[in-house]
C-alpha cells in the first residue's frame, strides 16, 4: 500500500435491536484503503457490507449502536461533531447507491440536484455552477448535457441516472467514493460502461474508492484489494490477485466456485454450497460459515477464528482449517 | 441436495431473542371501553334502569342523586338510561351503515381494481359522482322525502360511505394484482371468481377492515351531528347527539347535560380508533421480515 | 432446403412459437415488446433465451402462456394452437405448461399457508380427495429438497428467497407438467443459492422429463443450463444456437459484445474497454431494419434499410445480421 490510508475502519461494530433480537450487523471490521486505490468488499445479502458502509458515513439507523473507530484523513468521524460531518459529506466523501432510482430525487431536475450540491459544498454561483454541472455530465458520458439539466429522473434510463448519480458524487473532487452496489440493478453492457467510468474517474481524480457487491467478477478486475465479509465479519482480505489465486478461506473458494463460468461446459453441475445464509440474529459460538462449510472440524464450531497474517503480505484470513497449507485443508 | 434446516442450531445462539410488546397498555384500554359499552347497550333491557322516556317534570335537570345516578334531563327524564340507550342507536348505526359500505364498495372496488377497462371507469366514474354530492345536504333530502327513522338513516349513512370503501379496495387490489402470486394462479389455470376469493380477498380485507373501524368511528360522529341537528332518529328515541343537542340549552345552569354524551361519545369513537390502528399495524404479514 | 425457424437436431417438438408479435399500448403510443419471433423448442430441451432489460423476453415467455395475449401469430404446443383457446380449454392447457418467476416472495400469496399454496394447482385441477393431494404435497416438497413436516403449515415469509424459490418450484412440479418457462429464477437469489437452485432445477428436469425455456439476463447462468441459446434484442431474435458453439464463436455482434462485458472473477482478465456505445433504444421507437444499428461498429446502410432474417451461418447455429462475425454472407 502506497502511503498511510486514507480511510482507517478500526475495531468496527455495529449492533442493532430488533423484534427478534439483538442483530449483529458488523463484527469488529477492520479495513484500510488509501489514496488512488480500490478497495472491493465481496458478500452476499446480509453479510454485514451494507451496514458497514453506512457506518463509514455515519449514516446508520438511529437504533443502531455502532463502536470503534473510523479514522478519514486523520480525523474520527464516529466522534465528529454533526456540522462537521455535513461539510464531509458530498465534498470530500462520496457515495454512489444501487438504484439510482431512489437515490436521485423524483421531483427535482438533474440540473437542480447537481447545481445545489455544488453550491452547498464549493460555494460557486449559480452560472459557474451550471457551467460546472454540464462539464460533470459531460465527463460521466451522458450525451447532450445542457438539455439534460432540465429532465427528471425518470425521463433517463437506468444506466444514465446512475451517470447523474456518479456526476453529483463526483462533483466536489470527492477524496474517497464508496460504491454500493453500483451496477447490481444494471444490464451487464451498461454495468461494464459504468465501472469502466468509475475506475477512469478513479485513476484522473487520484481518488481512493471502495466498491461494494457480491459479483466477485466485478471485483476481479477492477480492484487492488478484496475483502470478503460474511456474517458480519471479514473472513479473508488480500491484494486481489492473491485472493483469486492463494485464496486460504473455503468460504471464497465456494463462492468462487459457485459462480457459473462462460467457458464451462453446459449441464456440469455446480459445486454450491450447502445450507444457507447465517441468521443474524442467532450468532453462532463458532465460526459463521462452518455447518455449510466441507472441510470444519470440532474447532470451527466452539471458536471463533481471528484473522491471522498468511504468508504474503497483505493477506489475512479467519480460518482454523486454511486451504493449501500444512495446518489446514489441501485442495 | 441440501434438506432444509429450520431448527435451531446446536451451536447455542449468544444473545437471547427478546420481543418487543405489540399491544400496549392503551389497546386494551379501549378494548375494555367497547365491551363496556358494547355489554351495557346490549343489556340494557335487563338492567335496573328507569325508562328512558318517563320524564318527571318535578325532577327536571336534577343533579346526580342515588336515585338518578347521572341526574335527569331538561324533562324529567334519566340521564343515564338515556346514555345508555343512546349507545345503542350510536352503535347500531355506527356499526351498520359502514358494513354496507364495506360490502357493496369493497366488492366493488376489489372488481374494478382486478378487471379494469370499462368496468372500473364505470364504477370509478360513478362513485366519484356520488361523491360529489354534499352528504350533508343528501342525507337531509333523504329523510325529509323518506321521513326520519333508524333505517333510512342508517342506509343514507351506509350508501354515503361505500366511494370511501371502493376507493381502499381498489388501491389495495391494484397494487395486488400486479404482484407475481396472482400471475401465478392465472399461468395454474384458476379463474377468476377463485382467484378474487381466494388470491386477493384473504389479502385485501385486512386493510379494509382497519377502515372500517375507522368508518363506524366517524359515522358515529356523523349520526351525532345529524342527531344534533334534529335530522337524525326521530324523539323520542334517545341518541347521544339528541341528547347533546337538548343539553345546548342548559348549558349555564348544567353543563354535565352536554358534556357526558359528548365525552361518552368522544371516548368510544378514540376507542374504535385505537383498536383500528394497532389491528392495521400488527395484520402487516412481513412483521417478521428484518 | 433450408430451414427457416432454427431447429435442433430431433424434430419431435413440443413448442412452437410462429412469427409472435406482441405490442401493447403506453398512453397514446405503442411498446413493440416482441417482434415477429420463431422459436422451435423439442421434447425434453432446455432452450436459453438470453437478453437485457427491454429486449422482451419476460413478454414472450409471458405470451406463450398466453398470460398476455399476442397480437399476431401461433403458439403450437403440441401440435395445438394456444393463441385460439379460451376458457376451459385453456385452462386445462395450463396445466402442462408452468411458470417460475423472478421475486421467489412475491410470487407466493403472503397469507396463505405453503401446504395450500402447493395444493392449489391439485384442487383447479379438480383432484378431489384430500389424502391423495396431502401425499402428492409431500412427495413433490421432498423432491426439492424441502421437509414436508416443516414447510407445510407456515407462511412464505418465514422462509428465506432461496427456500421460496423452491417451493414455487414444487408448485410448478406438482401436477406434472410436461414443460417448464423459467423467468429469470435465479436473479433475484444470492450467488450461494443460484447454484443449489440451478442443480435443482437440473435435477428435476431429468426425474420429472421435462422441457424448459430457461430466460435469463446472465450468459453464463443460461449457458449452464442450456442445450441451446437463443439472444434477444429489443423484441427480435439476433442469433440461435447451440449453447457450447454461440459462446465459442458468436456469429452475433451483439452477443459478442453480451459475452465480453460479462466480468469475469479472474483477476489477469483485463476488461476489455467496451465496444459497443450508447443505451439501448426504446421498444417504443425501435430502430429501423438492424435495431441494434445504432450500436454496433459493424453498422451500414444496409443495416438500416433492411431487417435481417436469421440465417444459417454455422451448422445449427443461425443469425440475423448482414454483416455476421462468422459464415459471412
Amino acid at each position: 500500500m502506497t502511503g498511510p490510508a486514507l480511510l482507517s475502519v478500526e475495531d468496527v461494530s455495529v449492533n442493532l435491536p430488533t423484534p427478534r433480537g439483538n442483530l449483529r450487523a458488523v463484527d469488529r471490521v477492520d479495513l484500510s484503503v488509501g489514496a488512488g486505490r480500490t478497495l472491493g468488499i465481496v458478500g452476499e445479502s446480509g453479510c454485514g457490507k451494507t451496514m458497514l458502509s453506512r457506518a463509514i458515513l455515519q449514516l446508520l439507523p438511529k437504533k443502531a449502536m455502532l463502536s470503534g473507530r473510523v479514522m478519514f484523513d486523520g480525523e474520527d468521524l464516529v466522534r465528529l461533531d454533526r456540522e462537521r460531518l455535513r461539510k464531509l459529506r458530498g465534498r470530500s466523501l462520496a457515495v454512489v447507491f444501487q438504484d439510482p432510482m431512489t437515490s436521485l430525487n423524483p421531483v427535482l431536475t438533474i440540473g437542480t440536484q447537481l447545481i445545489e450540491t455544488l453550491q452547498e459544498h464549493l460555494e460557486l454561483d449559480g452560472v459557474a455552477a451550471k457551467m460546472r454541472s454540464i462539464e460533470l455530465l459531460a465527463a460521466v458520458g451522458i450525451p447532450a448535457p445542457e438539455q439534460r439539466l432540465a429532465q427528471y429522473p425518470h425521463q433517463l434510463s437506468g444506466g444514465m441516472r446512475q451517470r447523474v448519480a456518479i456526476a453529483i458524487a463526483l462533483s466536489c473532487e470527492p477524496k474517497l467514493l464508496i460504491a454500493d452496489e453500483p451496477t447490481t440493478a444494471l444490464d451487464v453492457t451498461i454495468q461494464a460502461q459504468i465501472l469502466d467510468l468509475l475506475a477512469r474517474e478513479q485513476r484522473r481524480r487520484h481518488m481512493a474508492m471502495i466498491i461494494i457487491t457480491h459479483d466477485l467478477g466485478v471485483v476481479a478486475g477492477r480492484t487492488d484489494e478484496v475483502a470478503v465479509m460474511y456474517a458480519g465479519r471479514v473472513v479473508e482480505r488480500a491484494p486481489t490477485p492473491d485472493l483469486f489465486k492463494k485464496m486460504r478461506m473455503p468460504y471464497t473458494e465456494a463462492l468462487l466456485a459457485a459462480i457459473p463460468k462462460i467457458d464451462a461446459k453446459p449441464h456440469t453441475p455446480l459445486p454450491a454450497i450447502s445450507g444457507r445464509p447465517p441468521d443474524p440474529t442467532r450468532p453462532l459460538k463458532g465460526c459463521s460459515f462452518s455447518p455449510r462449510c466441507k472441510y470444519a472440524w470440532a474447532q470451527c464450531q466452539i471458536e471463533k477464528p481471528r484473522l491471522e497474517d498468511a504468508d504474503s503480505p497483505g493477506h489475512q484470513y479467519a480460518c482454523f482449517r486454511p486451504l493449501n497449507t500444512t495446518a489446514g485443508a489441501l485442495t | 441436495m441440501a434438506t432444509l434446516e429450520l431448527s435451531v442450531d446446536e451451536a447455542a445462539a449468544v444473545s437471547p431473542v427478546r420481543r418487543t410488546r405489540r399491544l400496549g397498555l392503551l389497546f386494551w384500554i379501549a378494548i375494555g371501553w367497547m365491551t363496556f359499552v358494547f355489554a351495557l347497550a346490549a343489556f340494557a333491557d335487563l338492567l335496573p334502569l328507569p325508562s328512558p322516556f318517563h320524564m318527571d317534570m318535578l325532577e327536571r335537570r336534577a343533579p346526580m342523586s342515588a336515585e338518578h345516578w347521572l341526574g335527569t334531563d331538561g324533562l324529567g327524564r334519566d340521564v343515564l338510561s338515556r346514555l345508555i340507550y343512546g349507545a345503542r342507536i350510536s352503535l347500531i348505526v355506527g356499526l351498520c351503515a359502514p358494513v354496507i359500505g364495506l360490502t357493496i364498495g369493497g366488492a366493488l372496488g376489489i372488481l374494478a381494481g382486478y378487471f379494469r377497462g370499462r368496468f372500473e371507469t364505470l364504477v370509478v366514474g360513478s362513485m366519484d359522482t356520488l361523491l360529489a354530492f354534499p352528504p350533508l345536504i343528501l342525507a337531509l333530502a333523504v329523510t325529509a322525502y323518506l321521513g326520519q327513522s333508524l333505517v333510512n338513516l342508517t342506509a343514507i349513512l351506509g350508501v354515503l360511505g361505500i366511494p370511501a370503501f371502493m376507493r381502499v379496495a381498489r388501491a389495495t387490489t391494484l397494487t395486488l394484482a400486479r404482484r407475481e402470486f396472482v400471475i401465478a394462479a392465472q399461468a395454474l389455470g384458476a379463474s377468476h371468481a377463485r382467484i378474487l376469493l381466494r388470491e386477493l380477498l384473504p389479502n385485501v380485507f385486512l386493510p379494509l377492515f382497519a377502515f372500517f373501524l375507522l368508518g363506524v368511528a366517524i359515522t358515529i360522529v356523523v349520526e351525532g351531528a345529524l342527531s344534533f341537528l334534529g335530522l337524525g332518529v326521530p324523539p323520542p328515541i334517545s341518541s347521544w347527539g339528541i341528547m347533546i343537542g337538548e343539553g345546548r340549552e342548559s348549558l349555564e345552569i348544567a353543563p354535565r347535560l352536554a358534556f357526558i354524551p359528548a365525552v361518552t361519545m368522544f371516548l368510544t369513537v378514540l376507542s374504535f380508533n385505537l383498536v383500528g390502528d394497532t389491528l392495521r399495524a400488527l395484520t402487516d404479514p412481513r412483521q417478521g421480515a428484518l | 432446403m433450408m430451414p427457416s425457424v432454427p431447429q435442433s437436431v430431433s424434430s419431435d417438438f413440443l413448442l412452437r412459437v410462429k412469427n409472435l408479435v406482441v405490442e401493447y399500448p403506453l398512453g397514446n403510443k405503442t411498446v413493440h415488446a416482441v417482434s415477429d419471433v420463431s422459436l422451435d423448442i423439442a421434447r425434453g430441451e432446455t432452450l436459453g433465451l438470453v437478453g437485457e432489460s427491454g429486449c422482451g423476453k419476460s413478454t414472450l415467455g409471458r405470451a406463450v402462456m398466453q398470460l398476455r395475449r399476442p397480437v399476431s401469430g401461433k403458439v403450437l404446443f403440441d401440435g395445438q394452437d394456444l393463441t385460439t383457446m379460451q376458457g376451459d380449454t385453456l385452462r386445462r392447457m395450463r396445466r402442462r405448461v408452468q411458470l417460475i418467476f423472478q421475486d421467489p416472495i412475491a410470487s407466493l400469496n403472503p397469507r396463505r399457508r405453503i401446504g395450500d399454496i402447493i395444493a392449489e394447482p391439485l384442487i383447479i385441477s379438480g383432484v378431489k380427495d384430500s389424502k391423495k393431494r396431502e401425499q402428492l404435497v409431500h412427495d413433490v416438497l421432498a423432491a426439492v429438497g424441502l421437509d414436508p413436516q416443516l414447510v407445510i403449515g407456515r407462511l412464505p415469509h418465514e422462509f428465506s428467497g432461496g427456500q421460496c424459490q423452491r417451493i414455487c418450484i414444487a408448485r410448478a412440479l406438482v401436477l406434472n407438467p410436461e414443460f417448464i418457462i423459467c423467468d429469470e429464477p435465479v436473479s433475484a437469489l444470492d450467488v450461494s443459492i443460484r447454484a443449489q437452485i440451478l442443480n435443482l432445477l437440473e435435477e428435476m428436469k431429468a426425474r420429472y422429463g421435462l422441457t424448459l425455456l430457461f430466460i435469463a439476463h446472465d450468459l453464463a447462468v443460461v449457458k449452464a443450463v442450456s442445450d441451446r441459446v437463443a439472444v434477444m434484442y429489443l423484441g427480435r431474435l439476433c442469433e440461435v444456437g447451440p449453447s457450447e458453439q454461440l459462446f465459442a464463436q458468436p456469429a452475433h455482434p451483439y452477443t459478442a459484445l453480451l459475452i465480453e462485458a460479462i466480468p469475469v472473477p479472474d483477476p489477469d482478465v483485463r476488461p476489455a474497454e467496451s465496444v459497443a456505445v450508447g443505451e439501448p433504444p426504446s421498444p417504443i421507437a425501435p430502430p429501423s431494419g438492424c435495431r441494434f444499428r445504432t450500436r454496433c461498429p459493424r453498422a451500414d446502410q444496409r443495416c438500416s434499410d433492411e431487417v435481417p432474417e436469421l440465417r444459417e451461418v454455422a451448422p445449427a447455429q443461425f443469425a440475423a445480421c448482414h454483416h455476421p462475425l462468422i459464415g459471412a454472407a
